[in-house]
């Protein structure tokens, strides 16, 4: 199966870095993420939305070895997510949800902390985060303790700490989720200087201008399910009433869609959302 | 070897953060002196028995009896301190009364024919009142006036015997020379009690080495699965969870810093106990430090199990208060096993607590030296096996659902 699908992107000339199939995760007898297929292109940002509760994070910590599937397979790099966790672990960084630092170190410790995990040489690591920290502009707050930095010093070393690896592929689970203008600014021109440099980014984000900037390829998920997958200029053309739509409005049609759809293909799961459904989702997203 | 240097290196990060939380530091070191103070200052030493206020009615009036009263009022501790203050009153209803009122925690009663029944060679009584409200107090008050009736009435014995044999006569309430035969004929068997330690057990002794095998194996389950839950709940666990070292090393690690520190507790609790309570160490250290490790090893499996289902801190410390409870009562901490209903007694050696105390107290009170203790090293090696055989494959199964 690997073989085969490897194969079909080798004749687009295309390298897929990380190959999902099938791709289920039940919680009891709800379907966080049902029964999805997409791949990662070797050097491209792939914006991974959706609304709340749509399964991306969910998708992220099984191909980040967090969470087991309940079936389907997934590879990275080559290596199974589930049988080869510990190959895979080597090829990526992660950038969850919630910060991974320790408060009570100073940013330094938790760098050393952390790279030490991979069993990386001291020296090494002061000298991978060196880099990075001064494209961050972070150099100078190394000996603070993590609790007393702000949201986005803390996103910032954060980000650096997922770097500590050279991943291949890197995991942004709303990296700028909460900062302010100029280090959201900051971090997505960082983020598109490490994809020159040749990481694979996967990126999940609610905010679609973000998505249209950085993105090559879009997949919206919702319901578990992938609603759509393409450039962001191939999915502009989904919207028929309007000649130049924006990222959102492509977004909101195709959540909308899947819902009114849902609501007829799932009643018997207790999900279905009634004709107001759209409607809470439209708030929610704005 | 790479799984021993990432333990440690989880290990050693636990460490320092837990020194530079202050407040946690703080408790940390206050705990077990809180603890001991407490446990050392409520319980009744032979110190906490003095000025015990009894009543007193004597209604014979005779200097028989006046002699009696005197050894009562006059009986000291080994500290030269009073046991008793006594107060008068008329009868044994007053004596009553006088509990009832809690004026004071028991009385004797001296009838007026006392004297008289003595002298004529009948056997005279008194009456000890006791305070029901209070078994405590009242068993003490009832075995020392028994020891002085006791002691008084030997005193009345040896003085009928010397007479009926015919040696030298002493005076009344004296006790010098007394001849062995007169002794011999009054007390037929004398009992010695010999211990395997010289001196006085106290309570303290008992349930020292208790106290510190509870705080050190309650802090070390109780800090395990906090910790843990705290690093789900900030989300840092993830970041351990997807470097490439086994999840082995991370419980491991996160249980060897709690067992420092719990070790440090367990060392508190013993230098407290030695200069303030005046407990002696009979054993070795090592062996003591050896035992506190095995405890802590026996209850590491729990901990794992309690920090891979509980996802906040909050849920791990109400599972760890349901488990601690019947731990604290049942293991021997402050009552002896052998007290118990035989059901509870089952479930006491159910308990590896039970025998982390019981090896503590025979090498700290008895000196008993590792011969003595191997079922108890046995026994909590193949708790920690077993516990840690079954929990470690639970918490890798449960910590990526």
């Amino acid at each position: 199966m690997i073989n085969q699908s490897s194969q079909n992107f080798n004749k687009d000339k295309t390298e897929s870095i990380v190959l999902v199939r099938g791709l289920i995760k039940k919680f009891g007898h709800f379907a966080a993420v049902d029964n999805i297929s997409f791949d990662l292109r070797k050097g491209e940002i792939f914006g991974f939305l959706g609304p709340n509760g749509a399964g991306k994070s969910t998708t992220i910590r099984m191909l980040t070895t967090l969470l087991r599937p309940t079936a389907g397979y997934a590879t990275l790099a080559g290596f199974d997510v589930v049988k080869q966790q510990d190959e895979v672990r080597k090829h990526i960084g992660l950038v969850a949800e919630k910060i991974i630092l320790y408060n009570n170190l100073t940013a330094t410790e938790n760098l050393q902390f952390f790279g030490q995990l991979y069993h990386l040489p001291k020296d090494e690591i002061k000298k991978r985060s060196q880099r990075w920290l001064e494209k961050l502009h972070m150099t100078e707050w190394l000996s603070s303790r993590v609790i007393t930095l702000s949201t986005g010093m803390k996103q910032r070393i954060n980000i650096v700490r997922a770097l500590l690896t050279k991943p291949d592929v890197l995991f942004l689970d709303e990296p700028t989720l909460g900062l302010d203008p100029q280090t959201t600014h900051l971090i997505r021109s960082f983020i598109r200087e490490l994809n020159d440099q040749g990481v694979t980014v996967l990126l999940t984000t609610h905010d679609m201008l973000e998505a249209e900037e950085l993105s090559d390829r879009v997949a919206i998920i919702d319901h578990g399910k992938i609603a759509a997958l393409d450039t962001v200029e191939n999915l502009k053309k989904i919207v028929k009433d309007n000649p130049h739509p924006n990222l959102e409005e492509v977004f909101l049609s195709i959540t909308g869609k899947e819902i009114r759809d849902v609501t007829h293909s799932r009643v018997s799961s207790g999900r279905g959302l009634g004709p107001h459904g759209m409607i809470g989702q439209t708030k929610r997203i704005r | 070897m790479k799984t021993i240097f990432d333990l440690w290196h989880i290990a050693k990060k636990d460490l320092i953060e837990f020194t530079r939380d202050k407040l946690r530091l703080v408790t940390f070191f206050i705990m077990p002196i809180f603890m001991m103070v407490m446990v050392g200052f409520i319980f009744p030493s032979q110190n906490s028995i003095k000025n015990l206020p009894i009543g007193l009615a004597n209604q014979d009036g005779q200097s028989i009896s006046q002699q009696f009263v005197d050894a009562i009022t006059n009986l000291k501790l080994t500290n030269n301190t009073d046991a008793f203050k006594v107060k008068t009153y008329s009868d044994t209803n007053a004596i009553k009364e006088g509990i009832k009122k809690q004026e004071i925690s028991g009385g004797l009663f001296i009838p007026v024919d006392f004297s008289k029944k003595l002298m004529a060679g009948e056997q005279a009584e008194v009456t000890i009142v006791q305070d029901q409200s209070n078994p405590q107090i009242s068993q003490m008050v009832n075995q020392v006036l028994s020891k002085v009736v006791e002691g008084f009435s030997q005193q009345m014995a040896q003085q009928k015997v010397s007479k009926m044999l015919g040696t030298s006569a002493t005076g009344a309430g004296t006790n010098q020379a007394v001849s062995p035969l007169v002794t011999a004929v009054i007390i037929p068997v004398k009992y010695n009690i010999e211990g395997i330690l010289a001196g006085n057990p106290n309570y303290f002794e008992f349930i020292a080495p208790g106290i510190m095998a509870m705080i050190v194996m309650t802090a070390v389950l109780m800090g395990l699965a906090a910790s843990v839950a705290r690093e789900k709940e900030q989300g840092t666990l993830d970041g351990l969870l997807i470097s490439p070292i086994s999840r082995l090393s991370i419980i491991l690690g996160k249980a060897l810093s709690q067992a420092i520190r719990g070790l440090v507790q367990g060392m508190m609790v013993l230098l407290l106990a030695f200069f303030l309570f005046g407990v002696t160490l009979h054993g070795s250290i090592l062996l003591v430090i050896l035992f506190l490790l095995l405890g802590i090893f026996s209850f590491v499996g729990l901990g794992i199990l309690v920090s891979a289902v509980a996802t906040e801190q909050e849920t791990a410390a109400q599972i760890l208060g349901i488990l601690q409870f019947p731990m604290l009562f049942l293991s021997g901490v402050f009552f002896p096993i052998l007290m118990m209903p035989p059901v509870m007694q089952k479930i006491a050696y159910a308990i590896p607590l039970t025998y982390a105390i019981s090896a503590l107290r025979k090498i700290m009170v008895l000196g008993a030296g590792l011969g003595s203790v191997h079922l108890e090293l046995l026994v909590l090696l193949i708790f920690g096996v077993v516990t840690l055989g079954i929990s470690v494959p639970v918490f890798k199964r449960v910590i990526t659902k």
